[in-house]
């Protein structure tokens, strides 16, 4: 017997309940509408508690943030972070649209790099998909525009996410992701993302920037 | 790793007598319990949360079968690839193929007590394969040839100058008159060195701390991202479970995900908590060729059914240990096994058995803090029980002990002679005791009096005074 049919078997012969019918119905029925459970009250606020919250939230989780009305003023936002941390004026990103129409352009003091990265930028910027407003968490997923690099390798992490797409919990994002992406069809990756990269694995100090980004700075548009 | 579970005592003995270790212990109950608790206090729904996840997790149990058989079909959908492993042999005899089969000359590795558990770095060291350990925490250990001594913070044991003397001995690339006083300056260093070793490796092993069954989709919970880059900057991503990880679905999983950081490091939420599913897409900028996940039982079938099918649902948080007093005494390298603290008490003699690992469930006080922690309600004090239960039905137990349970069981099956014989020894303890009210040593007891004193019985014995009192 193959180790697959040998491990099924051994779990089979303690799961028998004699109605095996009863128990694939549980499972499918379980699997093809997923239910939500328990969702705490924390984030179930009206629009602008949630944003509130979400800020908050952030801030606890040890990243900064601004929020502006427009989404044309974040490549001015953009290029006062990296002028107010010392950084050059060099920022990567993907061909995400999302941040394409931003209009960088505009704002030539900052060169733009595309694509992934190779370890070698300080800077980088990516559009979420969703915010979290229960725990901060912001919600990014990979794709052709998206590269996951982006998240993980530069020092600096800016990320831009609508006022319109924070809900209030994790089932708000997973329902989001469902509708982006369609039911049973996933990202190579999903990001969610809650402040900077920390380690407290010498003698339980938190410190910041262990692999990831030193710092997570979220702009809230709208 | 070698067991020495068999020696708990001569190691806890160490253990209590080597100070630095002491100093270091300090931090488990300093940090891990107030943070927990801070956040615990900060979420009405905690209670709730804690009983739906132990359903989810009974259902799972109940269904492992057809949950493994819906997830597999949706890893090789997505392009991923499953292989099935009964024994810890046969979970590194594939993982040495997938990496021979993609040329690997060095691996990055997350953090995976799995991967502990089979003793998957030597094993691929011995093939000519080298394991790098990415975590802060196994880094430092895996330089100094250690194991984890807690299975969220393995370097627990530790201070900051171990870690200095260890980064000034490994990497001499580096001046001799850097300043490493500061943890932050043995973060700094340990990042730059691990980070050249993301691009040079050709394979990334993770853990998970969940895999979907919904989506085919694995998870990772990490606060510093060396999980993600290792799994992002390889040619191929392995990912090693065991077959207890399924949730059902994204929500069953967001469920457990809110008490899994809370009950770690009192964080809402980990840093990076990421859902994988399959490899690289065709458009896709970055990410690994091939994914595969190594499912593997080595043991786990054989607690289904059993008093230990429970301990099943465990999610590895760590707050058992954070929480148990004998832990914070003797830190988790005593234990002598993969899994220490009271989740490992239960866990290890249902891996190794319970011939060499007897020591363990009787760790415990029985103080019951572990199981009133646990996000998934384990009853580890219970399952502790049913170890010494076989324990000493197998005849395993000390002879001490086993003399002195059947002298006492002689006495307790005639109660007119145990009446008898407890009023002669009350008295006489009463009396050798009776100066300062304690006896600071005990004949046949130096192991326990040598470190409290007893207090001396006063008065009268329980059945006495219960009959003098019913009849008043």
């Amino acid at each position: 017997m193959d180790s697959r049919s040998a491990i099924l078997s051994k779990i089979r012969a303690t799961r028998d309940t004699g109605d095996e019918t009863a128990r694939c119905l549980a499972v499918e029925s379980r699997l093809a509408r997923p239910a939500s459970g328990i969702v705490p009250s924390r984030g179930q606020l009206d629009r602008e508690g949630r944003i509130a919250l979400f800020l908050d939230m952030i801030a606890k989780a040890g990243a900064t943030h601004e929020r502006t009305p427009l989404p044309r003023d974040v490549p001015a936002l953009a290029a006062a972070y990296l002028r107010a941390h010392n950084l050059p004026a060099r920022l990567r990103r993907g061909t995400d649209p999302r941040l394409e129409a931003l209009g960088f352009e505009q704002e030539p003091a900052i060169e733009m790099l595309a694509g992934a990265s190779d370890g070698s930028d300080l800077a980088a910027i990516s559009h979420a998909d969703f915010g979290i407003a229960e725990t901060g968490t912001l919600m990014l997923l990979s794709g052709p525009d998206n590269p996951v690099t982006l998240t993980f390798l530069p020092e600096h992490h800016l990320v831009v996410v609508r006022a319109d797409d924070i809900g209030g919990d994790m089932e708000a994002a997973i329902a989001r992701l469902r509708m982006l992406q369609g039911k049973d069809r996933m990202p190579r990756t999903v990001n969610f993302v809650s402040g900077p990269s920390r380690s407290a694995d010498i003698e339980q100090t938190i410190l910041l920037g262990a692999h990831g980004p030193r710092a997570l700075h979220v702009m809230v548009v709208g | 790793m070698e067991l020495t579970s068999p020696a708990f005592k001569q190691n806890a003995v160490r253990a209590l007598n080597d100070p630095q270790l002491q100093k270091a212990l300090g931090n488990v109950e300093k940090g891990f319990v107030a943070k927990r608790a801070a956040a615990r206090a900060a979420l009405p729904e905690f209670e709730a949360l804690r009983d739906q996840a132990r359903a989810i997790k009974t259902h799972v149990l109940a269904n492992l079968d057809l949950y493994l058989e819906a997830y597999e079909a949706r890893v090789t959908a997505s392009g991923g690839h499953v292989h099935w492993a009964e024994s810890a042999e046969q979970a590194r005899e594939i993982i040495l193929g997938i990496c021979r089969k993609a040329n690997a000359r060095t691996v990055t590795k997350g953090k995976s007590m799995i991967s502990e558990e089979i003793n998957l770095n030597d094993y691929l060291e011995k093939n000519g394969i080298e394991p790098v350990e990415t975590d802060l925490g196994e880094y430092i250990i895996q330089l100094r040839h250690e194991h984890p001594s807690h299975i969220i913070a393995p370097a627990i044991h530790l201070n900051k100058e171990q870690v200095e003397e260890d980064f000034r001995r490994v990497h001499t690339h580096l001046p001799d008159s850097r300043d490493l006083s500061e943890p932050v300056a043995l973060l700094s260093e340990a990042r730059a060195v691990l980070r050249q070793r993301y691009f040079a490796a050709d394979v990334g092993i993770t853990g998970a701390n969940f895999l979907i069954a919904e989506t085919g989709s694995s998870v990772i919970v990490t606060n510093e991202g060396n999980g993600d880059l290792t799994q992002t900057l390889g040619k191929v991503h392995v990912v090693v479970a065991s077959i207890e990880k399924i949730v059902p679905t994204l929500e069953d999983c967001a469920g457990i995900l809110r008490l899994l950081a809370r009950s770690a490091t009192g964080q809402d939420m980990s840093v990076y908590t990421t859902f994988s599913t399959g490899p690289r897409r065709p458009e896709d900028p970055d990410g690994p060729g091939e994914y595969h996940v190594v499912l593997i039982d080595n043991g786990r079938t054989a607690m289904l059914g059993s008093e230990f099918e429970d301990m099943l649902r465990c999610i590895r948080c760590g707050a058992c240990m954070n929480h148990c007093p004998v832990y914070h005494a003797v830190g988790g390298h005593a234990y002598g096994s993969v899994y220490p603290g009271p989740m490992g008490a239960v866990l290890t003699p249902s891996l190794n058995g319970i011939n060499v690992s007897g020591h363990l469930p009787n760790a415990s006080t029985f103080c019951g803090r572990c199981e009133s922690v646990c996000p998934m309600k384990i009853p580890l004090p219970k399952m502790m029980r049913h170890w010494r239960e076989r324990e000493f039905e197998r005849n395993l137990a000390p002879a001490a002990s086993r003399y002195g349970l059947g002298i006492w069981a002689f006495f307790a099956r005639r109660p007119a002679l145990y009446r008898w014989a407890s009023g002669i020894g009350m008295k006489l303890l009463g009396r050798m005791g009776a100066r300062n009210h304690r006896l600071s040593s005990l004949p046949l007891a130096g192991g326990w009096t040598a470190h409290r004193d007893l207090p001396a019985p006063e008065g009268e014995t329980f059945v006495a005074a219960y009959h003098r009192q019913k009849g008043a």
